[in-house]
């Protein structure tokens, strides 16, 4: 994985298989408190306690096509190489949420990469699930959701290839004006 | 064109495109459309399954091919991935494997315009997880 934002993609993938309708995803970048924090939060089945504590064994995973799940322990790799640490708490039932920070200076911490197109994929890849999606720089934040979303554009389908292009330029307009504002 | 900033500048530009009928008007009936589903575990974005997907995105607007593009899971097939499973309107799901950005131009321009096929195809699993 060459940048956070691709754990960000496996993470949430996690959300989907297990069968979670709605996903709140935060990415919160501040290098004024030299942190990088994500979190990913849904109301999926959630997992038993042994699950959580297997979740770091490379070894363990639910699936049934291939032996090893290697989602979570790539991840925490990642995060306690460069400062950070990787946090879930879930119950059965209730849903799951995985925290993940990092020492933001640090050398070896990955690129952000790409947030938004991740975002914009996993919105119009799964059309039925609901996301939320908020993205801090410093004390700034924006945030969109798939209700306001889906409210504006009515008919349109959220997968439809304009209107993730739209989607994706209006993020990234967000994003990138909560950083300028700040430098100036 | 300003860039969309707000959710009302969204709401302007749907209006437009709405006008100029660029939206495809069948997107409520995945059934004729063609389906793209990549597959985007651990192991398919390791391999760069997200850059094949914007590539079959870009590629199918650019095109114009009725098709929505989806993800999936994990089939198994993590050695050959990134893999990209097919599914033309009334035909069965094809899984092509070791796809990157030239392949998947190559599977809209041949297989999904021509029906012809390329090499590479992994059997077709429709058990995804």
């Amino acid at each position: 994985m060459n940048d956070l934002a691709l754990h960000l993609l496996d993470i949430v993938q996690n959300s989907l298989v297990a069968g979670a309708s709605f996903i709140t995803i935060e990415v919160n970048e501040n290098p004024a408190g030299n942190l990088l924090t994500i979190s990913v939060k849904d109301n999926g089945r959630g997992m038993t306690p042994e699950q959580v504590q297997k979740l770091s064994d490379p070894f363990f995973t639910s699936r049934t096509t291939r032996r090893v799940g290697l989602g979570v322990p790539l991840l925490r790799q990642t995060a306690e190489q460069s400062g950070g640490s990787l946090e879930v708490v879930s119950e059965p039932g209730k849903g799951t949420l995985l925290t993940v920070c990092f020492q933001y200076d640090h050398l070896d911490r990955p690129p952000l990469g790409d947030v938004a197109n991740a975002v914009v994929l996993m919105i119009s890849a799964n059309p039925e699930v609901g996301f939320s999606y908020h993205y801090a720089y410093n004390d700034r934040s924006y945030e969109v959701n798939t209700m306001e979303l889906k409210e504006v554009l009515g008919d349109l389908p959220v997968n439809d290839l304009y209107v993730m292009e739209m989607i994706e330029e209006m993020i990234k307009e967000n994003q990138s004006d909560l950083k300028v504002c700040q430098i100036e | 064109m300003t860039k969309i900033k707000s959710l009302d500048d969204l709401r302007q530009r749907k209006q437009q495109l709405e006008q100029s009928m660029e939206i495809r008007e069948n997107s409520d009936h995945p059934d004729s459309l063609v389906q793209i589903k990549v597959a985007m575990a651990t192991c398919g974005i390791a391999s760069g399954a997200r850059a094949v997907m914007n590539a079959f995105v870009e590629k199918i607007k650019k095109e114009k091919i009725p098709a929505v593009v989806t993800q999936t899971g994990c089939m198994g097939y993590c050695y050959a991935e990134p893999t990209v499973e097919v599914k033309k309107p009334g035909m069965d799901p094809v899984v092509f494997s070791y796809v990157d950005v030239a392949k998947a131009e190559e599977i809209v321009d041949k297989y999904i315009r021509n029906n012809e096929l390329l090499d590479g195809i992994l059997p077709a699993n429709y058990q995804t997880i």
